[in-house]
């Protein structure tokens, strides 16, 4: 038996030591910001959109240690794919490509897709009152 | 990950055994492994002999008669038949339990199921420090008040309460009080004659001793009820056979306890001291909950705005600290789902914003800790306090001018 150290898979642990993209975009064309109802944490996520595609993706979060992961892990996943792509990734993904959170800490990722649909949302906002941009 | 280090600033959870306690545990796991029933042959006496000793040695640390010590397998046992066993034993005393809003869950739950048995319970608040108000407990007792209980002092804030003042309330009144002193006992002194409690929870391993077991002291003249039905161990009161090697430990902890005390207490303090000073002169945005000066020696805890609990945990631990978390988000990695993920009930009840799940950080030290521990501590809190400063939204908002702590 290895003696573990912490409470979560080392994907966890490594998103959470060292969080890809986490920052602002200045010139973000999409934010989706949300808070968790379940247990008060909040996500922030910034996406720069050329032509459908998102080119740039940030975080700021304000969470658990699944909370600040998966915010950096989704950002890794949704860099360089399309609008379509994106809006096929769901917690269970993000989750996933962690290997896996412990069952109390799903809420976290559901946190993250509801961020991401947030952004889209603006996204589309922005973009359709005056044609595309 | 990370480096080796490891410092342990969890004393509240859990302490280590002492090597003396485990030292003299041993010989009853196998020599002397005799039933304290056998009263006939050589290890049954040995093993009496050995239970007779350990009673005394916990009644001296609390300044108890030998007899008024029952032992038990752990706090929240004790927690159950000082009230459970209480009320069972004395029906005509009255429906109505009085109970502070800071206390164990082994106090609260058996509360709400008190209630659920057609008890009513007054659950007092307490103030910003932590404080129970002696004059709220006067208030709160009725005439058919069968009991109150309330902790001596709290694992996540530090807060000690004024038992003495209560007791004197509940003696007046001639209502029958019970002190859950789990996390205070062997670590502060506590003289149960000098306090007038009926009742009093003690716990082994929150003084190097050995999980599994505790006591209950229970005033002579008390009458209690077993609350499971078996042998006639423990004056009748607690059936079962005696966890003998946990006995031993439990006492020899205590004559530790009773001996070293003011050199630890002293100890403590400084370290405490030289954690609250440097973190509130480094951590600007530190708030300390707990009362300041009635805490437990060696405790300190505290919440930090903008920053969440857990994640500051985590990378505490990353880096060798193990403290605790009142937070929501880490007190139940292991609970089924998110209903579990309820913000802690002392923290709320103090005043801290659950709206944004800023755990309580708690950093209880213990006899050997030391001074160059709480410096490293002191030197990675600035760094790591930063770093999530960086991740946080709300942080953000607060250098924009919109700070969400101000209303
Ligand atoms: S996001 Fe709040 S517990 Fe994980």
């Amino acid at each position: 038996m290895t003696d573990k150290a912490f409470p979560y898979s080392e994907k966890v642990m490594d998103h959470f030591m060292n969080p890809r993209n986490m920052g602002e975009i200045d010139d973000a064309n999409a934010i989706g910001d949300v808070g968790n109802p379940a247990c008060g944490d909040m996500m922030r996520l910034y996406l720069k959109i050329e032509e459908d595609k998102i080119v740039d993706a940030k975080f700021k979060t304000f969470g658990c240690g699944a909370a600040i992961a998966t915010s950096s892990m989704l950002t890794e996943l949704l860099k360089g794919i399309s609008l379509e792509e994106a809006r096929a990734i769901s917690n269970k993904a993000v989750a996933e490509a962690l290997d896996g959170l412990p069952p109390v800490k799903i809420h976290c990722s559901v946190m993250a897709e509801e961020a991401l649909a947030a952004a889209l949302k603006d996204y589309e906002a922005r973009s359709g009152g005056n044609g595309s941009n | 990950m990370g480096d080796d280090r490891k410092i342990y600033f969890d004393h509240q959870a859990s302490t280590p055994v002492d090597p003396r306690v485990f030292e003299a545990m041993i010989p009853y796991f196998q020599e002397r492994f005799g039933n304290p029933s056998s009263h006939i042959h050589t290890e049954g006496v040995r093993a009496n002999q050995a239970l007779d000793a350990a009673r005394g040695q916990v009644a001296e640390l609390v300044n108890s008669e030998t007899d008024e010590i029952i032992f038990t397998s752990c706090a929240t046992e004790s927690n159950n038949l000082g009230l459970r066993g209480f009320l069972k034993a004395n029906p005509d005393k009255g429906r109505h339990i009085i109970i502070s809003e800071i206390e164990h869950y082994s106090i609260l739950n058996q509360a709400l199921k008190l209630k659920d048995e057609g008890y009513e319970v007054s659950t007092l608040k307490v103030a910003e420090g932590g404080l129970i108000d002696p004059e709220a407990v006067e208030n709160a007792i009725r005439e058919d008040t069968a009991l109150i209980s309330v902790n001596l002092a709290n694992s996540e804030i530090g807060t000690i309460q004024p038992i003495k003042e209560i007791a004197e309330i509940a003696e007046k009144h001639g209502v029958f009080f019970h002190a859950d002193g789990a996390i205070a006992v062997g670590n502060i002194p506590i003289d149960v004659k000098e306090l007038g409690i009926d009742a009093l929870t003690i716990s082994a391993h929150n003084f190097y001793g050995p999980k599994g077991i505790g006591a209950l002291y229970l005033r002579g003249g008390n009458n209690i009820s077993p609350i499971f039905e078996g042998g006639f161990q423990e004056y009748g009161m607690r059936s079962g056979t005696e966890n003998v090697p946990g006995i031993v430990g439990l006492g020899v902890a205590a004559e530790l306890a009773s001996i070293e005390m003011p050199k630890r207490i002293e100890h403590l303090q400084k370290l405490g001291k030289m954690l609250w000073k440097g973190l509130e002169e480094e951590i600007e945005y530190i708030n300390f909950t707990g009362h300041p000066i009635q805490r437990l020696p060696g405790h300190i805890s505290f919440w930090i705005r903008y920053i969440e609990g857990e994640s500051l945990l985590l990378m505490l631990n990353i880096k060798g600290v193990m403290a605790a978390s009142g937070s929501a988000c880490s007190s139940n990695l292991k609970g089924a789902d998110e209903e579990d993920l309820a913000a802690s009930h002392v923290l709320t009840a103090i005043g801290v914003p659950a709206e944004f799940c800023s755990g309580s950080l708690t950093v209880s030290m213990g006899k050997d800790n030391t001074e160059e521990e709480v410096r490293y501590l002191l030197d990675i809190m600035p760094e790591v306090v930063e770093k999530l400063l960086m991740m946080s939204p709300l942080y953000a908002d607060k250098l924009r001018g919109k700070d969400p702590y101000s209303k």
